[in-house]
């Protein structure tokens, strides 16, 4: 939102980037990076919303209320994401580690018939 | 309403609204409720957004091949026309504050509607008609194919997904469109000047939103991972 | 604070033109865009709601005087606790202070004129209103047996209930409280009077500034879970499907991303109502405004990042559930902050035990019994053995009956006279706080030792162990519902009967008591000029010996 004219020559070369973004991206699939694929895909797509929001959007001559509100939108549904990813890729991980398996079961071992506890 | 404070009629611009003390605090209010709504708007997509990274981490195999249903070319035609969509509504606006005249104001805003609808119209008809005829829209006689193997339960998630995250963004469209011809009919009238523009810029606001849903759901929906394995395409 | 009011007083409300009577008929009031009006219009709609949502819950305390089920056939109770819980969460409590006194007294308590987008105030109201419709048809026409939480994939796939009407409602009235948020936000930011900076605000407009915060980034999630769950139950299948991979997980989790913020957004704005009655009748200055102020949106933020402890025992990852479980932990520390500013003001000041305050201290001992056993619940171990049990479910009435209605019937007597400019009979509102919190208690203490027990809540039946305590609950159920009647009575009878009041019946400090009761439409006759602090009451000397 501003007063700010935006020059021609800046609406233009956004226009411009976006359409050549689109186009690298599309190529990019074509090629095989492996994992690498999907980070190409997204860092061009944030820079698109980076162009538009800045420039389109006026983001860019825009009063430090507005920059907040935008970075709260986008931590918030990060934090949706994280917290939910959280849960399911580490769903099938080991409840308890191979490791303090063998502790575990020396501390329960029972001594001269009596059940151990706590070590003693 | 009973309004004790005296202060002129004539020297409030046109479009003020008296809950404002003046057009400075109206026009910055307006922009900051745009925003806010906006944001309202990120975490709506951004609960499929968010569903859709859950399922693919889970599922990535089964993603790919049915991303692989979907033509690269018309996703790709049309995220061009969306971007010509955002710079012809940024023209609009641009129209409006160097005191342009309606006509210009108007012509940008129905080139606006006009690859708005091409954008529908295309996916309506080369997109979702034609994988209704291919049997591959999940509710409207879905079949599983052979080729896809044990993977073809999650390949239609997939298609659930394309179905659900473009339908939401079709119905955004939509009203982004009925939206602009409000903003036409009332640039014909010649409501916008230099002075007086909010209503575009707002609404120019929501739909550079819309276009950039479009931008990741382009890559996320159209172009992931094994594309170059089958040589491309479909 | 400037305005003159010297000859207010002896002029009658009713010859003075104010809100109430600047317009008349049924189309003032359905097209109207007055912020206060547009609050009295919630305030019948949520009244009706509570008592549609309260009838349900007489049904089931009444079929819990028996083991066997005194009343209702299982699925019919399933029912009732669904509707209990759909109409009292979204149509009750969410909406309550919010959108009654939020509404009505933002724009007076920071000198504006009106919210910032009072025609999307109005349509915030008809959404409500829409919405209503909806939940009320699908309680009408067969009910929902769901639980409110609508779990997939029975509400997705199994249920032969009225889900799509009900979600739908709820996805309506979702987007009532966005716009209202919205309308929140921008009204406090932007429209704020001269001299009424951030650190001047009433601590109410603190508490509804970050309620409204997470209406803003909450909602939409929930919205587009029962969108999805609706459209799921339309094309028989969808994301939520188990058949084709869907993870029953994934909608607890976009489900709980919303509904634990909303619990906050029930509870907020009552803190902030109570930090109003508390300063008024102690007449003294909060102790800590800066830290009560940044607890609220302390509350607001961490609320975002607890919501795994709904799901401690429906296959949570581990290490993802001890995560959530430390944060939970953390967030009760903002809330405990308030209580002891509270405790500090208290202490010293000049109490009077006038209705508003006797719930204002009934709130203080009830939210931090609910919140304390919050605490139990944050525990994972802990949690594993009380989850699905009456524990949880009287957890959560000693912070949203105990502590937000007791609020929001605090805030509603506290401001009764501004909005009306009538006084209601102190002396029937006392006995009703204090049947009120005698009920109250005799229902919902038992609960907590059913619970750890092992009593499970959703249940028609019961074994026959515990059936003392569930008919101690619901005779205390009894006597709540009588003290919530009460009031309607004698507030009803106040509008046409009471005193008028002046503008300020309680010597309280605050924009909102500067101007006359009830105020005129556009709230000020002269618009302020800040130049006090909140809660700006004389020191008085300590007394000696």
């Amino acid at each position: 939102m501003a007063e700010h004219v935006v020059p021609l020559k800046t609406y233009i070369g956004v226009f411009l980037s976006l359409m050549a973004l689109t186009a690298l991206t599309t190529g990019v699939a074509y090629i095989d990076l492996g994992a690498l694929n999907t980070v190409a895909a997204l860092t061009i797509a944030v820079v698109k919303m980076l162009l538009v929001v800045l420039y389109f959007m006026h983001a860019r001559y825009a009063t430090g209320l507005t920059r907040v509100v935008i970075i709260a939108g986008f931590f918030w549904l990060g934090i949706l994401i994280t917290f939910a990813l959280s849960d399911e890729l580490t769903r099938n991980w080991e409840i308890v580690p191979q490791a303090w398996g063998a502790i575990i079961a020396s501390l329960r071992a029972p001594v001269d018939g009596c059940p151990k506890w706590h070590g003693r | 309403m009973a309004d004790t404070v005296a202060h002129a009629h004539s020297a409030h611009p046109p479009g003020f609204a008296h809950q404002f003390e003046d057009i400075e605090q109206q026009r910055e209010a307006s922009t900051l409720g745009m925003w806010v709504f906006l944001v309202t708007e990120i975490l709506f997509f951004g609960g499929m957004f968010a569903s859709y990274t859950i399922y693919r981490s889970l599922h990535l195999p089964a993603f790919e091949t049915g991303s692989r249903l979907l033509e690269v070319k018309f996703g790709a035609i049309n995220t061009a026309v969306l971007i010509c969509s955002s710079l012809t509504m940024v023209l609009a606006i641009r129209a409006a504050q160097v005191g342009k005249g309606k006509a210009q104001i108007a012509f940008y805003l129905i080139l606006t509607m006009i690859l708005g609808a091409t954008f529908l119209g295309l996916k309506l008809r080369f997109e979702w008609y034609h994988d209704y005829i291919e049997h591959i829209v999940p509710g409207f006689g879905f079949e599983y194919r052979p080729e896809w193997g044990s993977l073809a339960p999650q390949v239609q998630m997939f298609m659930c997904f394309y179905f659900f995250m473009t339908g939401l963004h079709a119905l955004h469209m939509v009203a982004g469109i009925g939206v602009l011809s409000v903003l036409t009919i009332m640039a014909a009238r010649n409501r916008f000047s230099a002075e007086y523009y909010a209503p575009l810029d707002i609404s120019g606001l929501y739909w550079h939103f819309v276009d950039i849903v479009w931008i990741f759901l382009f890559p996320l929906l159209y172009l992931i991972g094994g594309r170059y394995a089958i040589g491309g395409g479909h | 604070m400037s305005t003159a009011l010297a000859d207010i007083h002896e002029v009658p409300a009713e010859s003075r033109v104010n809100y109430l009577n600047a317009a008349y008929g049924i189309k003032s009031w359905l097209l109207t865009v007055d912020h206060k009006r547009i609050g009295l219009l919630y305030l019948a709609s949520i009244t009706l709601m509570f008592f549609v949502g309260g009838t349900a819950a007489v049904l089931m305390r009444m079929n819990l005087i028996e083991p066997q089920g005194a009343l209702l056939e299982p699925e019919t109770y399933n029912k009732m606790f669904s509707t209990h819980g759909i109409i009292m969460v979204f149509f009750f409590l969410v909406p309550s202070i919010p959108a009654t006194l939020g509404n009505f007294l933002i724009p007076i308590m920071i000198g504006a004129r009106d919210v910032a987008f009072p025609k999307l105030n109005l349509m915030s109201w008809y959404l409500f209103i829409t919405g209503s419709t909806f939940a009320l048809y699908a309680v009408l026409t067969g009910g929902v047996d769901t639980g409110w939480t609508f779990y997939t994939p029975y509400s997705s796939t199994y249920a032969h209930t009225n889900v799509i009407a009900a979600a739908l409602g709820v996805f309506i009235a979702g987007f009532s409280s966005i716009l209202t948020g919205l309308n929140f936000v921008v009204t406090i930011h932007k429209m704020r009077a001269p001299g009424m900076t951030w650190f001047r605000l009433p601590l109410f407009i603190w508490a509804m500034y970050a309620t409204s915060v997470i209406f803003v980034l909450g909602t939409p999630v929930i919205a587009v879970t029962l969108l999805l769950l609706g459209v799921e139950r339309l094309l028989h299948v969808g994301i939520f499907d188990p058949a084709i991979g869907g993870d029953p997980l994934l909608f607890q989790h976009l489900f709980w991303f919303y509904s634990h913020p909303a619990v906050y957004i029930m509870i907020l704005p009552g803190m902030g109502v109570i930090s109003e009655l508390i300063t008024a009748f102690t007449r003294k200055k909060i102790f800590g405004y800066t830290f009560v102020a940044f607890s609220s949106m302390g509350i607001a933020v961490i609320s975002f990042v607890v919501w795994g402890h709904h799901m401690f025992v429906t296959g949570q990852s581990v290490y993802a559930g001890l995560v959530f479980s430390v944060l939970s932990f953390l967030v009760a520390i903002p809330s405990a902050i308030k209580v002891f500013n509270w405790t500090a003001t208290l202490y010293r000041g000049s109490i009077s035990y006038q209705a508003p305050m006797l719930y204002a201290l009934g709130f203080m001992g009830l939210f931090t019994m609910g919140g304390l056993t919050g605490l139990f619940l944050a525990s994972l171990a802990v949690d594993v053995h009380l989850n699905g049990t009456y524990f949880i479910v009287a957890h959560f009435h000693y912070i949203m009956v105990g502590g937000a209605v007791m609020a929001y019937l605090g805030g509603i007597h506290y401001w009764w006279p501004k909005i009306t400019g009538r006084l209601y009979p102190d002396l029937w509102a006392r006995f009703a706080a204090l049947v009120i919190f005698v009920g109250f208690n005799l229902t919902f203490f038992p609960q907590f030792m059913l619970g750890y027990l092992g009593m499970p809540r959703r249940y028609a039946i019961y074994p026959a162990e515990f059936q003392v305590l569930n008919v101690m609950s619901s005779a205390g159920a009894s006597i709540l519902g009588v003290g919530y009647l009460i009031p309607l009575v004698y507030l009803i009878w106040s509008v046409r009967y009471g005193p008028p009041a002046g503008p300020n019946p309680w010597g309280a400090k605050g924009l909102e008591w500067e101007t006359p009761s009830p105020p005129p439409t556009e709230n000020f006759e002269v618009p302020p000029v800040v130049t006090e602090d909140a809660y700006n009451y004389p020191t008085r000397e300590v007394a000696r010996g």
